[in-house]
């Protein structure tokens, strides 16, 4: 589950300095901050269910925003299940069918291991400033820090949530609450992140909580349990055969 | 005529034996008159209801559009052309909008399927004039098991979270303008109905429909761009299922007319057992061995007339009764269509083609344990020695 939050962080694109910034120029040192040649990462994903948790672990590596590899490890019901992403396309690997699913069309719409995310919220991996129009809305102060307000409108039809705010640490240049709206404006989903730490010299949100705001519950929790940049990958391990393995 | 005679004669003159094999088969042709027609009712309200509430005298379906995908549905759709709309207009066509939606009933997420239909169809029996009430923005319709299911009822609001064509979400809160009772589960279970034109604006689909729903008298198998649906595909899993419960009912009914038939060649046994110096007078009077399993064998059919008459006297007044009361189920929700009161249908080709069955095989058993006469030897016969 890894590469869920890789891909939702590097949705977001950022760079640059100074103290008053437009929203684009916040935007790109927020990508900036958060991209990466390629990433390794291990992670734990909480689903909080009506009456129980449960906790999936797994194991991801990606490489920019078009290539992901995920392996989960736990608990044995899903451990060896395995997913494969090159850019718009989804396979999924079973062990206990011993087979490779393409997840396609309307099948992105479905929820990801029972999650608050959907396989398309892990697809879309388009920059946001290729699809939403971003303008400053103000500052404020979130979980003790500065942030930069930003609201971004769709300017593309073909993308899920019409619209979006986010709350973007002012020093850090980390997003610390996102918001997803529908057309009509009502709140969807909300995004926070929190754990925020300092790794190989970039900030990181270590946590992150995925909300489906029309339902009951507590979310989806995400925790990072390791992460490494620029790691030497074998491409092998972006192919259908390595699903199998 | 002198078979029948003394077969009727031998009949009463057994009395009781005679009266409880002729009860026992009677219940038999009574039981099996009774189910089918259950049944048959069954089939008959079925297919209206469904033909009234969901499927009309046929359907146009956009090409790619399956009833049981919903994945299909956020695609198969068209727009609707002049011809159509003539249709429409004639009130010889509904169009019929569906696609995909989720509502959060009290914080709960439950998956729903959008329908949007004309307030002033008139080819479905759908409550669509509750659409026109000026209160409510976005009214809806849903039946009482989608009701049951979301736990909602007529006045209540709930949000309800779409995708437009583009595959972008919206919401917006929907107000339940009715809750109409149906006994076909597929027009109800998990569907929320919408005016059309809220819909076809609701996902930017406008003018554009899935599925044109026929009127009783239609009389049009081909439209340009359309895939025409018969009446009979479209029943075609119902009746299977009035098949299977059919064939079902025919091992209860095989077994309960097993049961009468054995008590019928039971008796004609021990009759030729105990009647061999009958049977030796018979033929000493110059009947041949074949004319007196004929009297035998007429003797055991005849259990059968007498079940059809005992039948009729306590059957008719019985059916009659149920199908003027009908039977009440109460509310089966079962998932499959069936009415809460179920008017057995009794055909007159159901009522012969039992007398036929109970007859036939009647005589049948008759004549098996009769045949042993064919090879007695009369003499012997007549001092009644046993063969």
């Amino acid at each position: 589950m890894k590469h869920i939050i890789i891909i939702v962080f590097s949705i977001f694109l950022f760079a640059t300095q100074g103290n008053a910034q437009d929203a684009k120029t916040i935007l790109q040192r927020l990508d900036e901050n958060l991209s990466s040649t390629n990433r390794v990462v291990k992670s734990e994903m909480t689903i909080h269910g009506k009456r129980r948790s449960r906790t999936i672990t797994s194991k991801s590596y990606t490489v920019g925003t078009e290539k992901s590899f995920t392996i989960y490890l736990s608990p044995a019901r899903d451990a060896g299940t395995k997913m494969l992403k090159l850019n718009n396309q989804l396979w999924i690997y079973s062990p206990s069918t011993d087979r490779i699913i393409q997840i396609s069309g309307h099948l992105l719409h479905q929820s990801v291991m029972g999650s608050d995310l959907s396989y398309e919220d892990m697809m879309d991996d388009r920059k946001l400033t290729e699809v939403y129009d971003a303008t400053l809305e103000g500052s404020d102060t979130l979980q003790g820090r500065d942030v930069y307000i930003i609201k971004l409108t769709a300017r593309v039809d073909d993308i899920a949530y019409h619209a979006q705010k986010l709350w973007v640490d002012t020093q850090r240049y980390v997003p610390l609450k996102e918001e997803l709206y529908a057309k009509s404006g009502q709140l969807l989903k909300r995004v926070t992140l929190s754990d925020i730490q300092k790794i190989e010299g970039r900030w990181f949100p270590m946590k992150m909580n995925y909300k489906d705001m029309l339902k009951q519950g507590d979310g989806t929790d995400f925790t990072i349990t390791d992460i490494k940049f620029n790691q030497n990958i074998p491409a092998y391990q972006f192919t259908k055969a390595a699903l199998k393995e | 005529m002198l078979a029948f005679k003394l077969a009727i004669r031998n009949l009463l003159g057994a009395g009781l034996r005679t009266w409880l094999n002729v009860g026992v088969l009677s219940f038999a042709f009574v039981v099996i008159i009774f189910y089918n027609g259950l049944i048959d009712g069954w089939n008959r309200q079925g297919i209206k209801d469904t033909m009234e509430w969901e499927i009309g005298s046929g359907q146009f379906w956009t090409p790619g559009f399956d009833r049981y995908d919903p994945y299909t549905y956020t695609d198969a759709h068209q727009s609707v052309s002049d011809e159509v709309k003539q249709l429409i207009h004639q009130q010889k066509a509904t169009p019929v909008l569906i696609t995909r939606g989720t509502i959060y009933p009290q914080g709960r997420m439950q998956s729903v399927i959008l329908r949007g239909v004309d307030p002033h169809q008139t080819i479905l029996k759908l409550p669509t004039s509750a659409f026109d009430n000026p209160n409510d923005v976005t009214p809806a319709i849903i039946g009482k098991r989608m009701a049951q299911s979301a736990r909602l009822q007529k006045g209540d609001k709930v949000l309800l979270r779409w995708r437009d064509k583009n595959g972008t979400f919206d919401a917006r809160e929907i107000t339940i303008s009715a809750i109409f009772n149906c006994d076909v589960p597929p027009a109800d279970n998990g569907l929320i109905y919408l005016p059309l034109a809220t819909l076809q604006a609701m996902t930017g689909m406008e003018n554009q429909a899935s599925i044109l729903i026929m009127s009783k008298d239609n009389q049009i198998e081909a439209l340009q761009g359309w895939e025409y649906k018969s009446k009979d595909f479209l029943l075609k899993d119902f009746k299977e299922l009035i098949k299977a419960k059919k064939g079902g009912g025919v091992v209860l009914q095989g077994l309960l007319l097993l049961i009468a038939l054995l008590a019928i060649f039971d008796t004609q046994v021990l009759s030729i057992f105990r009647r061999q110096k009958e049977i030796g007078t018979y033929i000493a009077l110059g009947m041949t061995r074949w004319q007196v399993v004929g009297i035998f064998t007429v003797e055991g059919a005849m259990h059968s007339i007498l079940a059809s008459l005992l039948g009729a006297a306590y059957g008719i007044p019985l059916f009659w009764f149920l199908n003027q009361k009908g039977i009440t189920f109460g509310s089966p929700d079962v998932g499959i269509t069936i009415a809460e009161t179920i008017y057995p249908y009794y055909s007159l080709g159901l009522i012969v083609t039992t007398m036929l069955l109970v007859i036939i095989s009647a005589t049948i058993v008759s004549y098996i344990p009769a045949r042993k006469i064919s090879r007695m030897n009369p003499t012997e016969a007549l001092r009644g020695k046993v063969q």
